[in-house]
């Protein structure tokens, strides 16, 4: 009975919730050290920069298998998570008529499904407002860049990877029917189809509009930048809470208990504040004070 | 030494006829209780005081009133064994209440522990957890080795000791959120695992043991650790975290 | 009929080996054919219920708690004694032995005390082989410490829970046996009569507490392990629910009560607060090791200490009484529980009591001097020549902190007050009851097929039980003596088949026991069971407790036999038979316990001598202690039952032979 019941006890629940954790906390400082580069400013060279680590992401064959593990680990966490809520909730069918929890647990132990759940919230919509688009759509533009035509006007270039010498493609070119671009890359399609170029989706510029925009969100609430900011750095604040239980929980579950502990927790807190708040300082940043 | 005084209280507590009817909070009023009674004392004076105004006394479980058997439970003012930290109920006493405070008591709530009468639960299911692998298979014939021949050391054979003074009340499944009781089963397990006595069926133990937690319909740890603060024999976390590694050991070993 | 005592011929050291080899045996194929009822699953029932379980018979055990594991042997605080001699102090069986039979005051039966004596070191080895987690040193070894009574060290414990841990050990054992299925365990029972077929044990009737329904049960041999009788004085060390009736209905059966006078009252417990009071708690006597127990020499600084004026701590040195140290000084503080409570109420009777209550009853148990001592040693091994005295202080407290941590704690929450600041406030209370119901050397009863083990019988003790002995007699009783003597009754029985329950004896035994249910619960009277209970124990603290003299035990037997009548006369049981009903369950208790009490008036009164727990005025020399009277009271005074009235109970006596040991006065000086 020893190996099946390895995936049904609930010891072994704890474990997959501590290892899909503690794995989703490394995609975190994996997450956060790339976005980091937002801060660099509004300007080409920051969001070139920017575009090619997102492209490298996305392409790169080690991060992909990085990235389908995450997304196991996520829903396996979530999925396990909210199994395990109910089956706590069934174990007291009558409740107390009066309860003093905050005298011996924490507030984010005892609401560990709560915050998750909004933390699962977060995630969904931040997949679609940017993961989505950057992987199934070609509704992220290429990076162009503006330069001067010597006649008092502007030309848009496309930055591209190789383009014969030069580093860039005029962006008239691109006209959706010669040359269309798929991902990001750019093809001709005449006489066969053939690869042209190899573009940078500008993700940059779509956070930055996105935190920036001022469109009305739901064509009622104005000024949508704003809120987008304040729903990013509030779900943040969640996770903080979530992790703030949760990184030191995960190595109890893994039977880690002992010399190490103080030491673990510390750095569990640490982590639980100073993350979120990397985090959430990057729609703050993009919203109040870059240009 | 605290004043001799008296003090009156009010008292909300769970009446229940048996596990097959509903229950409900009855209020009763007691006046001059000593701040010296335990508070088992109080509720002693509060069934003498209905049982002579021809009502049915409270039924409630207690048994040495030292803290030791475990036979007492009650979740008092919201927290298991009442406000005081690492006390059973029966060495609670009334000096930590206030004149004309209202306190509330009910039983342990958890599937596993069905309701037996009033303020009482049925516990055997520990019992059972008990009986799937708490023990040494060692016949009582008296002719095993000299209870010196194994040195034991004394950092091992201490925390063992301590995770063997669980006293088995249950507080730690009345306290948690998820109404688990791996705090019980941890404890058993682990001092088993710290004695070499205990180490030759260690992977049988921890399997047939949690299989049988399971099987209650204990809830899943959390690891919130009010447990730890509400276990009146100050049972450590550390023992969850071994019964984990056993586990693991057992399981993927 | 004539008492049997059985005891085998031979030399002493030889009488159970030679009487194991010729007991019968049971083969095991025959084994599960039969079936064992064990009542009681404390240190001897748990033993007894897993041993036999393991042999292959098939046992059926009672408890009336909600888990075996709740016994209240697991309340024993100090340590369990075994003639290992690890600390080379010149320990040994013999040594063991004669310390049991001296401090029992010469009225135990020398064959019984020198079988436990030669098990002890097995019960070491069994529990270590189990698990149990005794205290150890650095070297990984086992630790021992001393106990009352013995010069010594020979006490295995664990930290203040040794009864505990060795419980839980036994409670595992049941619990494996169990689950093996070899035993079948009854919660929340209690036996409410035994039923005799053709003059032999074949059953019980027992109440299921949760539903109230009435059960038969039936075996081949009972054995009765319900413990002590400690709460006939209401206000006792023992548990709420400890009683008398499971070894009472057996008396009332046919069984012998030996010695019931013979009561331990335990020199350490808290004094009592009110009258609210429901339990008094010990404080191990292990605690004695250390403390050092004293009251003011004057009179007047022991009134200023009662009216709040004086500080225990502003007492000088030189007006402190350590009086067991003044009268005892080859013990000291350790000298035996009798003694020592004696000791104590004497110094209290002569106005030199410290607690402020009704009866100004409290002695100090003092902890400063050992803090001092232990603070310097280790400071010492430190390697501090010259500590502070705050860093002694520091270090000393730390030291009794490990050693007796849990029970100062238990202390300060009981009574608000710093045992680590000021003394310990300590009284004697009702602890253990050495009388009980008479065995022979197998550990029968007079009922044949009845067996009665642990603190239930009265075979070790003798008059005064020493410390850390209780745990050893009950685990010996059960894993190393009935395993054997049962057997030996049961090889006769191997043919008998199922016994059914549907017989006329456990009809009758059933209705007999519905009949005195309903009559508590139809009594319908004006007060309620404790209110009884408290009288019955006022009566027996006053009178046939520390210091018995003629006329109090007459009026004790008139007064208690008064309150019988007023009992069933005006007793109010609410609620219904069948239900849970702890009143009831109280009730029937107290009904026993109230005849029992007569009984130990009764037999304080024939036995016209001191000894041991036992002390009757008019017997004592001119310093106040004990005077035996060997010539015309050695012997085991065993009752017969003779209706409710305890008083007209028949006397019958066994002798008491010495012939390994000298009987001598009893000297702790």
């Amino acid at each position: 009975m020893a190996k099946s019941a390895f995936l049904k006890s609930s010891i072994a629940k704890k474990y997959w919730m501590a290892l899909t954790g503690l794995f989703l906390c490394l995609f975190l400082v994996g997450h956060l050290l790339g976005n980091l580069q937002l801060l660099m400013g509004n300007n080409t060279e920051a969001a070139l920069q920017f575009n090619k680590y997102a492209l490298f992401m996305t392409t790169n064959p080690a991060v992909k298998l990085l990235s389908y593990l995450t997304y196991i680990s996520i829903i396996f966490h979530a999925v396990d998570g909210i199994y395990l809520a109910i089956q706590n909730k069934k174990a007291r069918p009558v409740a107390y008529a009066m309860s003093n929890p905050s005298k011996n647990s924490s507030f984010s132990s005892r609401n560990m499904a709560v915050l998750g759940t909004v933390v699962l919230i977060f995630i969904a919509t931040h997949m679609v407002n940017f993961w989505y688009k950057m992987k199934f759509t070609d509704q992220i533009p290429l990076q162009t860049i503006s330069v001067d035509n010597g006649m008092g006007g502007k030309q848009e270039f496309i930055i591209t990877a190789d383009y014969g010498q030069s580093k860039f493609m005029p962006k008239e070119q691109l006209d959706g029917k010669n040359l269309v671009q798929v991902g990001n890359k750019i093809y001709i399609t005449k006489p066969i189809k053939v690869e042209f170029a190899e573009g940078y989706k500008d993700l940059h510029k779509v956070t930055y509009e996105f935190f920036k925009s001022k469109a009305k969100l739901f064509n009622v609430i104005p000024n949508e930048g704003l809120v987008f900011t304040l729903f990013y750095v509030l779900s943040m604040a969640f996770l903080g809470f979530h992790l703030w239980h949760g990184f030191q929980s995960a190595f109890q579950s893994l039977g880690i208990n002992g010399k190490f502990t103080p030491a673990i927790k510390v750095f569990g807190k640490a982590f639980s504040v100073i993350v979120p708040i990397l985090f959430a300082i990057i729609p703050i940043y993009i919203h109040f004070i870059s240009k | 030494m605290s004043a001799k005084k008296n003090i009156n209280i009010n008292l909300k507590i769970w009446r229940q006829k048996n596990a097959s009817t509903k229950g409900k909070m009855e209020t009763y009023k007691l006046d001059n209780v000593s701040t010296d009674s335990s508070f088992l004392e109080m509720l002693d004076q509060l069934n003498e005081q209905l049982i002579n105004n021809q009502q049915e006394p409270v039924a409630f479980d207690h048994d040495c009133r030292e803290g030791i058997c475990g036979m007492c439970s009650l979740y008092i003012n919201g927290r298991a064994h009442g406000p005081d930290t690492g006390t059973t109920t029966c060495q609670l006493h009334m000096r930590k209440f206030k004149d004309g405070e209202t306190i509330f008591i009910e039983p342990w709530r958890s599937k596993a522990f069905p309701v037996v009468k009033d303020l009482m639960v049925d516990r055997s299911a520990f019992d059972r957890i008990q009986q799937a692998g708490g023990f040494v298979s060692v016949n009582t014939s008296g002719r095993t080795i000299d209870a010196n021949a194994t040195p034991i050391r004394k950092e091992d054979a201490d925390k063992a000791f301590m995770a063997a003074a669980c006293i088995g009340c249950g507080a730690c499944v009345a306290t948690c959120k998820n109404g688990s009781a791996m705090l019980f089963v941890g404890a058993k397990v682990s001092q088993y695992a710290l004695l070499p006595q205990g180490k030759v069926e260690a992977t049988e133990r921890v399997l047939n043991m949690v299989r049988q937690m399971d099987e209650e319909g204990f809830g899943n740890c959390t690891n919130t650790g009010a447990c730890e603060v509400e276990c009146p024999k100050g049972i450590s976390l550390e023992n969850i975290a071994r019964m984990n590694r056993e586990y693991l050991k057992a399981s993927v070993l | 009929m004539a008492l049997d005592s059985k005891i085998p011929q031979g030399h002493i050291s030889e009488k159970w080996t030679n009487h194991k080899n010729n007991l019968k045996l049971v083969a095991p194929n025959n084994r599960p054919k039969i079936d064992v009822i064990v009542v009681g699953t404390g240190l001897a029932g748990a033993s007894a219920a897993a041993s036999l379980g393991e042999m292959g018979y098939n046992v059926k055990a009672f408890c009336f708690q909600d888990s075996p594991r709740r016994a209240h042997s697991i309340a024993a605080q100090g340590g369990i004694n075994a003639a290992k001699n690890y600390q080379n102090d010149g320990d040994s069986t013999y040594r063991l032995f004669y310390d049991t039979i001296k401090g029992g005051d010469y009225r135990a039966r020398e064959a019984n005390v020198h079988r436990l004596a030669e098990v002890s070191s097995n019960i070491i080895d069994q529990c270590v082989a189990q698990g149990v987690p005794f205290a150890r040193d650095y070297g990984g070894l086992l630790d021992n410490r001393s106990f009352g009574g013995t010069q010594v060290q020979r006490t295995f414990y664990a930290a203040g829970q040794t009864g505990q841990q060795l419980l839980l050990g036994a409670y595992s054992a049941l619990s494996r046996q169990i689950g093996l299925g070899n035993v079948k365990m009854y919660n929340r029972h209690e036996m409410l009569d035994i039923v005799k077929v053709d003059g032999k044990a074949r059953g019980i009737i027992a109440r299921n507490l949760i539903t109230g329904e009435l059960e038969r049960h039936s075996a081949h041999a009972v054995i009765i392990a319900s413990g002590g009788y400690g709460n006939v004085y209401f206000l006792s060390t023992n548990a709420m629910g400890s009683n008398v009736t499971a070894s009472w209905k057996v008396h009332k059966k046919g069984a012998h009560f030996a010695n019931p006078c013979f009561v331990q009252i335990h020199p350490t417990c808290i004094p009592v607060h009110g009258t609210n009071q429901a339990k008094l708690t010990l404080m191990s006597e292990s605690l004695r090791n250390s403390g050092r127990i004293w009251v003011p020499a004057k009179k007047e600084d022991a009134e200023a200490i009662r009216a709040g004026k004086l500080k225990p701590t502003q007492i000088a040195e030189e007006d402190r009484d350590y009086f067991l140290e003044r009268k005892y000084p080859a013990f000291g503080n350790l000298v035996p529980r009798d003694v020592a409570s004696r000791a104590a109420k004497d110094v209290c009777d002569a106005g030199h009591g410290i607690e402020a209550n009704d009866t100004n009853e409290g002695v100090y148990l003092d902890f400063a001097s050992e803090i001092i001592t232990k603070g310097k040693q280790a400071a010492f091994t430190q390697g501090d020549h010259n500590p502070s005295d705050a860093k002694i202080q520091e270090l000393g407290k730390k030291w009794v902190e490990s050693k007796y941590g849990n029970l100062f704690t238990m202390y300060e929450k009981i009574t608000d007050e710093n045992p680590y600041e000021t003394p310990m406030k300590i009284y004697p209370a009702v602890h253990y009851t050495m009388g009980g119901v008479w065995v022979d050397y197998n550990l029968m009863s007079s009922i044949p097929g009845c067996f009665v083990a642990g603190e239930a019988n009265f075979s070790d003790h003798g008059a005064n039980r020493l410390g850390a002995s209780a745990l050893m007699q009950g685990l010996a009783d059960g894993y190393f003596v009935l395993p054997y003597t049962v057997s030996n009754y049961l090889a006769d029985e191997i043919r008998t088949g199922k016994i059914s329950t549907d017989t006329p004896e456990f009809v009758e035994a059933e209705n007999a026991v519905r009949q005195s249910i309903e009559q508590l619960i139809n009594n319908k009277g004006t007060k309620s069971v404790d209110y009884f209970h408290k009288k019955l124990g006022l009566i027996m603290w006053n009178k046939v407790g520390m210091a018995r003299n003629e006329k109090g035990l007459t009026e004790a037997i008139e007064e208690i036999g008064q309150l019988r009548e007023d009992f069933y006369a005006d007793v109010r049981v609410p609620g219904a038979a069948n239900e849970l009903n702890q009143e009831l369950e109280k009730a029937l208790r107290v009904a026993d316990f109230i005849e029992l009490g007569q009984l130990m008036a009764k037999d304080a009164l024939l036995r016209k001598e001191s000894c041991g727990g036992h002390f009757r005025e008019e017997y004592q020399d001119a310093e106040g202690e004990t005077l035996r009277d060997d010539e015309n009271f050695a012997y085991v005074a065993a009752w017969e039952y003779n209706g409710s009235d305890a008083s007209k109970s028949v006397l019958h006596k066994e002798e008491l032979k010495y012939e390994f040991i000298k009987i001598a006065a009893r000297n702790y000086k």
